[in-house]
């Protein structure tokens, strides 16, 4: 079986070259779209006063981390049908990326903007910034790091999902995986799922290192004690 | 208390929406090629998903939460990085690869493999709640225990346990909702469960046939989800609640 | 009591956390373990109760080798307090005290018995208290229970690690004259590890001074300030060792017990009397059960007329203070005071002396203390 999964492997660099680009595509355009949607309603639930708002938004989503992939694309196919667009292909697969990567980048932008040290927010106010460059100048770039784990936690959960994606169509490694388990072919079973998995370790490594890489010095320092 | 009530009026929305529409299309008889399911296909496959969830979980607490516990013991703490490592490095490799690679292993496809697939996959934040739950008690209260003459055995029982449960009790319900989703996946190996209405909807574009799979699962996974909180709640010990919420 | 015999610990790594310490603890006494940061007190006070193990040398308990014991069964019987209290969150205050009976398997009722009147020794209602958790305490009154758990099974022996070192200071105050005063109904033999001098003056029978794990000096209070051995000591007991001395007396010690008074419903003309014939500035003014109603100033009686009374001229006071008080805190007390001498009165309000600058520079003039009276 494994010799097998070699010889496949081997003999169809470029097929898995094509799927990895259309996996890479999808979660790119995916979390693309969920980054900024994410963050735009995280900045605006993160006012003051807008608490029960915020609570309704976070737990809206919450509940959408619930709701398995599976069900979420049988969900989303009808409704798309009825709205007459297309309800297989990258359409479906797209909305549900973005739906699942939604959580962890609203979340942690939510979190990360309260977090910063109200100290800082009033000594930028004192300096005479509006509330608009306290977001820009101020929070954000402090809440950073946060948003940047809560990215990384949203596309390593998505590179799952648009693997489960190619049961509406939408390509990616999940497509070998599938075929495999219809023709009972272990080898293109075995070559999808190390691919999909290795794209998963590879990604959440680099992301991690550009966690990392993009926290402030001085606030590494003092995580570290 | 107003966050809760707004929450439940959310809960009962999206359930009503879920098992309603459920309800009316298992009621409808509209189409004429294949008629969607039947009250008695969605009951059986519903019972065969929660009992692949219920097996898998089951098996997964029973090994998940000793070895999580186990790891924090001084005599293995040098294992700790290898066993939390692995669970991490687990929870980053796609569901579907893992159900794919366990029927692969076992060389069947199914209800079993299925069930092991899930106790794998789900046995992760099990082990990672449980090791971070005891490690991150504050080791004052530890050695104020030592102090006062408690034994090992007795530390963990009395002090260590306690105070951890919420945190593993977390990690059950982590790793139960995301296995919900992932034994929806598991009709992919013919293993049964509510995935097999979904995929054979999807297989054929019966939109409505879909529909009836996938809601009554996400119905079950927000159900599943709002009972373990429960559970979470009342096995918080009153102590540490009243301590969350002083804040 | 406590014996410990050439005792040393050296870490895997090679620091000589405690070097050769040989100390002996009596019975009913508090020993404070003094020491700036690393010097080895808190090392030093764990081997007694062997959370960490003795590199060579030996302690002994009442006579008995402490590693002779199991570990456990040692801890047992020793009072243990830390600084950041360590109480169980997710026990009641009654369970925490209570974990020690427990874990030596007291009856029931024993034990709740005994939780009921710790609570009372440390100044917390059982009623109100019992059944709160952790959580809902400030952080005096974990403090207390912190202390309440360690004499859950009536230790002999209670080590305590800077246990009011996590409070503000007006709390700590508070915490350490009460303990004060639990020990002197309890008399334990109490290890005591603070790097406070102030604390350590206060509240230490012995004060044992160590430098990087090794002892200086071990001795009273008192001697530690007035003969120092060597200029660490100095150096460490500071320089105002003249005012640290005030903290060693109370005022009851050096008071004037009877002080110039006049009643309240005298004529002014017996006290214009009384200061012209004494020649004193001021005289107290009392009411007919002794009770301390305020001053009589000289210049103020200028003004009287024939048949007014005492009360017309009488000045209040704006403070007062107790036998008991230490003389630093009175001297506090006199600077704020309008009239520059301190009354001293019970907790009546009765009349027990007085208090003048006088008095205070002759004591700190003193170029020695007598032993600190109990």
């Amino acid at each position: 079986m494994l010799q097998d999964t070699w010889l496949y492997i081997n003999t169809h660099w470029d097929l898995i070259g094509k799927l990895s680009l259309q996996h890479l595509q999808i979660i790119a355009i995916g979390n693309g779209i969920g980054v900024v949607v994410g963050v735009t309603v995280g900045i605006l639930i993160s006012g003051q006063g807008r608490e029960s708002i915020a609570d309704i938004v976070l737990y809206l989503s919450e509940i959408m981390m619930t709701i398995p992939s599976m069900a979420l694309f049988g969900l989303l196919m009808p409704i798309l049908a009825g709205l007459a667009l297309p309800s297989i292909g990258y359409l479906p697969a797209i909305i549900a990326l973005v739906a699942y990567g939604l959580l962890p980048i609203l979340r942690n932008t939510y979190t990360g903007l309260g977090e910063v040290d109200p100290a800082m927010i009033e000594a930028g106010r004192g300096m005479g910034m509006s509330n608009r460059q306290i977001l820009f100048k101020v929070k954000l770039p402090l809440a950073v790091p946060v948003i940047m784990a809560g990215l990384r936690n949203a596309i390593v959960l998505n590179i799952g999902i648009a693997a489960i994606a190619v049961v509406i169509g939408a390509g990616g490694l999940g497509v070998p995986i599938f075929r495999g388990i219809r023709n009972f072919r272990p080898d293109l079973i075995l070559t999808g799922a190390i691919f999909v998995s290795i794209l998963a370790v590879a990604v959440d490594t680099l992301l991690g290192q550009v966690e990392k890489w993009i926290t402030p010095k001085g606030v590494k320092i003092g995580r570290e004690e | 208390m107003r966050q809760r009530f707004s929450r439940r009026i959310v809960l009962a929305v999206l359930l009503g929406v879920l098992i309603g529409s459920t309800v009316w299309v298992t009621n409808m008889e509209i189409l004429k090629f294949r008629p969607p399911a039947t009250y008695q296909e969605l009951t059986k496959r519903m019972w065969e998903h929660i009992l692949m969830v219920g097996l898998g979980e089951l098996i997964a607490i029973a090994v998940g939460i000793p070895l999580g516990i186990i790891v924090t013991r001084p005599k293995f703490k040098a294992l700790s990085p290898i066993i939390i490592g692995g669970a991490n490095i687990g929870q980053t490799l796609p569901s579907m690869a893992v159900v794919a690679i366990i029927a692969v292993v076992m060389g069947q496809f199914g209800f079993y493999p299925a069930v092991i697939a899930l106790f794998i996959y789900g046995l992760l934040p099990i082990i990672r709640n449980s090791y971070a739950g005891i490690n991150n008690i504050d080791p004052s209260i530890i050695e104020s225990a030592k102090g006062m003459g408690m034994s090992r055995r007795q530390i963990l029982r009395k002090i260590e346990l306690p105070l951890a449960r919420p945190v593993i009790m977390a990690g059950i319900r982590t790793s139960t909702v995301i296995n919900v989703g992932t034994a929806a996946l598991a009709a992919l190996i013919a293993a049964g469960g509510m995935g097999m209405i979904i995929l054979a909807g999807l297989l054929n574009n019966i939109p409505l046939l879909v529909l009836q799979g996938a809601a009554p699962t996400a119905a079950l996974a927000v159900t599943l989800d709002v009972i373990l909180e429960g559970i979470e709640s009342l096995i918080t010990p009153r102590g540490l609640r009243m301590r969350k919420e002083k804040g | 009591m406590i014996k410990l015999e050439n005792v040393t610990k050296i870490y895997p790594d090679g620091t000589r956390a405690v070097n050769n310490l040989s100390l002996e603890i009596n019975k009913g006494e508090i020993c404070v373990l003094l020491g700036p940061s690393g010097c080895g007190k808190t090392t030093t006070m764990k081997m007694i109760n062997r959370l960490i193990p003795i590199t060579s040398g030996k302690i002994y308990i009442n006579g008995e080798d402490n590693t002779k014991i199991d570990e456990n069964e040692l801890r047992r019987n020793i009072g243990y307090a830390i600084q950041q209290i360590g109480l169980f969150p997710h026990m009641t205050v009654e369970q925490n005290i209570m974990t020690v009976p427990v874990l030596k398997g007291w009856p029931e009722n024993k034990r709740k018995k005994r939780a009921k009147e710790l609570l009372e020794l440390v100044g917390l209602d059982p009623a109100i208290y019992s059944n709160k958790y952790p959580a809902e305490l400030s952080g005096g009154q974990m403090q207390r229970v912190g202390v309440a758990r360690a004499l859950g099974a009536d230790p002999e022996i209670l080590l305590m690690d800077e246990p009011f070192g996590a409070i503000d200071p007006i709390t700590r105050g508070r915490l350490q004259d009460e303990f004060l005063k639990i020990q002197e109904e309890i008399k334990k033999t109490i290890v005591f590890v603070t790097h406070d001098l102030n604390e350590a003056m206060k509240m230490g029978d012995k004060i044992a001074l160590l430098k990087d794990g090794r002892l200086v000096q071990y001795d009273t209070p008192a001697n530690l300030l007035y003969k120092p051995k060597n200029d660490f000591v100095r150096n460490f007991v500071g320089a105002d060792r003249a005012l640290q001395g005030l903290r060693l007396l109370k005022v009851k010690e050096v008071m004037s017990t009877s002080p110039p008074v006049v009643k309240v419903n005298d004529d002014l003309a017996v006290a214009k009397k009384r200061i012209e014939e004494e020649k004193i500035p001021w005289l107290m003014v009392v009411d007919n059960e002794n009770r301390f109603l305020g001053w009589i100033n000289k210049p103020d009686l200028a003004t009287c007329r024939q048949g007014e009374k005492v009360e017309k001229v009488v000045i209040p006071p704006t403070t007062t203070a107790f036998p008991e008080t230490f003389l630093n805190e009175a001297l506090s007390l006199m600077l704020s005071s309008a009239i520059g001498n301190l009354a001293i009165v019970d907790n009546k309000g009765r009349l027990k002396g007085v208090l003048t600058f006088d008095i205070l520079r002759e004591v700190i003039g003193k170029s020695y203390v007598g032993e600190r009276s109990k």
